[in-house]
């Protein structure tokens, strides 16, 4: 018992980031799982909903700027998507990913002259980031609704795609594009609401985020992007439980190990963790046999 | 179609050329232009610092755009270059006030990039004055001077404080790859065993915004006290963190904590969070109204200050490095950088931070710290007293 | 009208050699002249850090572009290249100072000074810095070997992976190594997290100039033999390669670890150029400047990474430096703060990946034929131009109501055509 209220603070932590992690990730998975794609800008995505909520919150209440974030993320997302990798769709595929690169770039270099390089304070969302107390750990609200939130958003989704005509198609076009397409389904449609979902996730993965850590940076986005990339490959890509499974051990151990004093590391894992799973699983813990039809 | 884009961009590329040459005079009656250079980073980790430094210097050149030399009335430009925060990014800065005819240099905020960019202001042979980057090694640098105090002193003055204060257990987190906080904290932990005390060091990593685990660290350990200087993102982060977990013991911290990020994120919280550094607001009233007038008139200024008008040490550190400057500037009688340079170690100037000698070795003489609260109703600081080494 | 130019072999080389001799001795001549604080210091500094992102940016091209391997861990080599410099050239007496924290550190010598005293000795003043400078190179290439070495070992695993999923797995690496060098515990080497400086560094803007040329040469002369003709191969189609013979993953372990070397005397190089070293600039961040270098250059064109990186370090560090201090071409508006540089930047980048996806030079190289066709052929040109410039700028502002009117329609073509392109368009994936 003690050993457990020792390590609370630590893996209530570790739920908490995994969940917001886990909401990033399904973004990428779903994205690599159709386009074959590592959507680098999506961590970007990410920053940039968090200092629109910067912007938007000191004009608007809370009630107007969260729904008004969220639809901003939707609209960058799509917005990306047809700027710059749909004119790709048939060339190589390396050249798609410097693209990809290149909006992470601007993404980037557009949030730094917007702040002036100055990390935002994000507001306090007042029933999110009150403080509460479980068996003698004090901790934010947030870090008890995003699990909750988190998995009730997964079984919307996962139901949305096993129920649903669109899901259906989402299904075919990341099992095999260019057959889906002779069907006759509409893959630009299908591309589209694909990011429309992942940037819809990534918007509410940092409201919770950045009301847990408040400061966004331009540079807020690129680490938590690569580490729920990595959280995707770990749950095996194209799978969305995986990619959530996935998420959720890489944020609790990441904490564990920072409680151990092995701060240093505590980002270096995540990666080792990547290249262990690539040596030993590459299809990751729930992925298909055969993804990477090269 | 695709050749007129490329040769319209080309064409820029080309004319840009001659952007940056050529200097415009607006035809004052001034005998000439002499100009000083600020090296401070507008963006990265130290971004919001190295603004806060850069106002000073501003507000000081707004104060006094001339300089009289042999009778003669000189108009004083400020050439601004952006270091990024970055080592290898500052040199490239370095070299830019150096080729556009600087005669002496100010800055950086940030030890790291003022340590890299030494050896180039010596091979300029351009004099260059440290405003707060508090890192010893600094002033290796034969051209380098400083008038702020060191860390070794600064480490000391908080070991000093905690230890008089009750606090036996000190739990110390520094940034990695981060030569300011890792020295900082290397002195405090020296000074503090010699005392007596025990440490428990941690560092994050460059990027880390989750400091759960961190406060949870202190906690677990049963620390007296949380010693953390590192820049002032981290710092709102980590106080947020802290509110959240109930910290429950004090926050000590360095100069760059003396910031308005910082009461603005403590404000609410009823944390102890307890700094040493340059200056107390009140020390130099008419200073004070000064340049918040100065700040509050500019939406740009009010902006690097972060939005409202309350004053960073820093930014009188920076009015006060552009003073020591003049007054060098008048005593070489020139504005060869070569005459500044040798005249430079005899300045004396006496401050709103206080009297400003260099002694040989470059550094400024100065033998105490002011220590400041955080009044977390208010969101403002508050003065306790200053500190010394015995 | 346009008439070919040949030349032989010979002539050639006489020619590159000439070229090279006289660029090398105005850089020279100029660095010499050019007093310490004048606007043109900002250029011989532009050709030196353009010179060693050069190097850096052909061997990211070796890989990316002539192996087909897209590799992301370019910022994790150049860091243990240019600590590795670091390390074995501080001189014993300022280790002290250096290593404050680590009581000196492990390390309590320095190569180049081992050389400088051994030829002092010899021959006096000459001699020492003519040791410093002969011992220099020992630890560059030392730099380049170590680096090369932990490739080799990097490559076992990491090469068995395909395209993206080797991008990522490269770039986790070079995380891990820069939280290695941070590690306290190795502080008594690294210095951990703080700043590594007085090494012994270069005096003159030649030397990386002249090092980086040699070193891209041989990657050039690597590219010209069998070897290069396998990478090809592979970039091509690794199928078809196999089936001829080429032995896949020994080949892409060689382009890997000759790539990496080079990225360790480019790390090495930027050591020296920095006069000091922290693992703060070696993200992920630096990677994607090079390979955007690469891609402005061109994927596949050893003289477009070079060109790339003279223009992205000039349009960075100095050219659109402007924009950020708010007067460019003498214009002035209020958006340009600190930071538009870097977005008007980024902007150009974009549109150079969608819209010239080939970079300056394509998959082309320079070549004296191509080159001398050009200029023989401007004068033509420029007076074609120029008489038809009257006439065509009439043509324009007569035809432009015209276009005006129907740019709606055009647009919706366009739009149209995208549509069905992509619709139809071949999956090359």
């Amino acid at each position: 018992m003690n050993f457990f209220v020792d390590n609370l603070p630590y893996i209530l932590a570790g739920i908490s980031v995994g969940g917001q992690y886990a909401l990033i990730a399904i973004g990428y998975t779903m994205v690599y799982g159709i386009l074959r794609l590592i959507n680098f800008a999506h961590g970007d995505m990410f920053m940039m909903a968090g200092l629109v909520m910067v912007y938007l919150a000191a004009d608007l209440p809370m009630q107007i700027a969260i729904p008004v974030v969220i639809v901003f993320t939707v609209v960058l997302g799509c917005m990306i998507e047809k700027v710059a990798y749909k004119p790709l769709r048939s060339a190589p595929r390396m050249s798609i990913m410097i693209s990809a690169i290149g909006v992470s770039y601007l993404l980037q270099n557009a949030a730094l002259y917007l702040t002036g390089g100055l990390a935002k304070t994000y507001p306090a969302i007042p029933w999110l980031a009150k403080t509460v107390e479980i068996f003698g750990a004090h901790t934010k609200m947030v870090t008890i609704v995003t699990p909750i939130l988190t998995l009730v958003l997964v079984i919307g989704l996962v139901l949305l795609i096993k129920f649903t005509k669109i899901g259906m198609a989402m299904r075919a076009v990341s099992r095999d594009f260019e057959t889906s397409q002779l069907m006759g389904i509409d893959i630009n449609r299908v591309i589209t609401v694909t990011f429309i979902i992942g940037s819809f996730l990534a918007a509410v993965g940092s409201v919770l985020y950045f009301t847990n850590y408040t400061a966004v940076l331009p540079t807020s986005g690129s680490m938590p992007g690569l580490k729920a990339f990595v959280a995707a490959v770990f749950g095996g890509i194209g799978s969305i439980p995986g990619a959530v499974i996935g998420a959720f051990i890489i944020g609790i151990c990441e904490n564990i190990i920072k409680g151990l004093g092995w701060t240093t590391f505590s980002n270096a894992f995540t990666f080792v963790l990547l290249i262990i799973i690539l040596m030993v699983k590459p299809t990751g813990l729930f992925g298909e046999k055969n993804i990477d039809k090269v | 179609m695709k050749k007129t884009v490329a040769v319209v961009l080309a064409l820029l590329m080309v004319f840009t050329l001659f952007a940056g040459c050529g200097g415009k005079d607006d035809g004052g009656d001034y005998a000439g232009t002499i100009k000083i250079g600020v090296f401070e980073p507008a963006s990265g980790d130290n971004g919001a610092g190295g603004k806060q430094e850069t106002l000073g210097v501003q507000y000081a050149n707004y104060e006094t755009p001339t300089v009289e030399i042999n009778g003669e009335v000189y108009k004083v430009e400020l050439v601004t270059a952006d270091n990024e925060s970055d080592p290898s990014k500052g040199i490239t800065a370095a070299e830019q006030l150096a080729s556009s005819g600087v005669s002496i240099v100010l800055g950086t905020y940030g030890s790291a990039v003022a340590i890299a960019a030494g050896p180039t202001f010596d091979s300029k042979g351009i004099p260059a004055i440290g405003i707060t980057c508090t890192n010893p090694q600094v002033t290796e640098a034969a051209n380098y001077f400083r008038i702020c105090f060191l860390d070794p002193f600064q480490g000391t003055v908080l070991a000093n404080y905690a230890y008089e204060n009750g606090m036996r257990k000190a739990y110390c987190l520094s940034k990695m790859g981060d030569d300011y906080s890792v020295g900082l904290v290397n002195y405090f932990s020296e000074a503090f065993k010699k005392l007596g005390g025990s440490v428990v060091e941690e560092q994050f990593e460059q990027g880390n915004s989750d400091f759960a685990a961190y406060v949870a660290n202190a906690k677990k350990n049963g620390c007296d006290v949380f010693f953390s200087p590192v820049s002032t993102e981290a710092a709102a982060l980590i106080i947020n963190q802290a509110d959240a977990q109930k910290l429950g013991m004090p926050i000590l911290a360095s100069d760059t904590w003396d910031s308005n990020v910082i009461t603005g994120a403590a404000k609410g919280t009823g944390l102890d969070i307890i700094v040493t550094t340059f200056y107390q607001e009140g020390g130099s009233p008419e200073f004070d109204k000064g340049i918040k007038e100065w700040i509050e008139g500019d939406k740009t200024n009010l902006e690097n200050n972060g939005g409202n008008t309350e004053l960073a040490a820093v930014t009188a550190m920076g009015y006060d490095a552009y003073y020591v400057a003049l007054e060098a500037i008048k005593k070489a009688g020139s504005a060869d950088p070569g005459e500044i340079l040798k005249v430079l170690p005899s300045v004396t100037y006496e401050g709103v931070c206080g009297k400003v000698v260099f002694k040989d070795s470059g550094d400024a003489d100065r033998s105490e710290a002011v220590v400041k609260k955080c009044n977390t109703e208010e969101g403002t600081w508050e003065y306790l007293g200053t500190q010394t080494v015995q | 009208m346009n008439k070919e130019i040949s030349i032989s072999k010979k002539q050639k080389t006489i020619l590159s050699l000439f070229t090279c001799l006289v660029f090398l001795a105005l850089v020279y001549v100029g660095d010499m002249l050019t007093p310490p604080t004048s606007s043109w210091g900002m250029l011989f500094t532009v050709l030196e850090k353009g010179s060693i992102y050069a190097l850096v940016a052909v061997s990211m091209n070796l890989l990316n572009g002539f192996t087909g391997l897209f590799s992301l861990g370019q910022a994790g080599f150049m860091l243990i290249g240019g600590y590795t410099y670091a390390i074995f050239s501080i001189p014993a007496a300022s280790r002290d100072s250096v290593y404050q924290y680590f009581d000196g550190g492990l390390i309590k010598f320095s190569i180049p000074e081992i050389f400088s005293n051994a030829l002092g000795g010899v021959l006096g003043e000459l001699g020492y810095s003519l040791g410093e400078f002969i011992g220099m190179f020992v630890p560059m290439i030392m730099a380049g070997l170590i680096t090369a070495g932990l490739a080799f070992l990097i490559g076992i695993p990491v090469l068995r992976l395909k395209s993206d999923y080797l991008a990522i797995a490269t770039l986790g690496f070079a995380e891990i190594l820069r939280a290695f060098f941070q590690w306290k515990a190795l502080g008594p080497i690294t210095n951990g997290s703080n700043i590594l400086r007085s090494f012994s560094t270069y005096s003159s803007p030649l030397f990386p100039i002249i090092i980086s040329g040699l070193c891209i040469g041989f990657i050039v002369l690597l590219i010209n033999s069998s070897y290069g003709r396998a990478f090809k191969a592979i970039r091509d189609d690794e199928i078809a390669a196999e089936a001829m013979g080429v032995n896949l993953f020994k080949h892409k372990q060689w382009s890997f670890v000759i790539s990496s070397f080079f990225a360790g005397i480019g790390g090495a190089l930027l050591a020296m150029f920095s006069s000091s070293i922290t693992t703060t600039p070696f993200t992920s961040n630096l990677t994607y400047e090079i390979l955007l270098i690469v891609v402005i250059g061109g994927i596949g064109s050893v003289t477009g990474s070079i060109l790339g990186s003279f223009l992205f370090v000039a349009c960075s560090e100095w050219w659109l430096r402007g924009l950020d201090s708010g007067a460019f071409l003498g214009l002035s508006f209020g958006f340009m703060r600190p930071g538009f540089r870097k977005v008007v930047f980024a902007v150009v980048i974009m549109i150079i990946v969608l819209f010239y996806s080939k970079g300056i030079m394509g998959t082309r190289e320079f070549s004296w034929e191509g080159f001398l066709t050009f200029l023989k052929n401007l004068p033509g040109r420029l007076i074609n131009f120029f008489k038809a410039f009257p006439k065509r700028l009439a043509d324009f502002f007569r035809t432009l109501p015209a276009k005006i009117a129907g740019l709606p329609a055009r647009m919706k073509n366009s739009l149209k055509k995208l549509k069905t392109n992509t619709k139809h368009g071949k999956e090359a994936r």
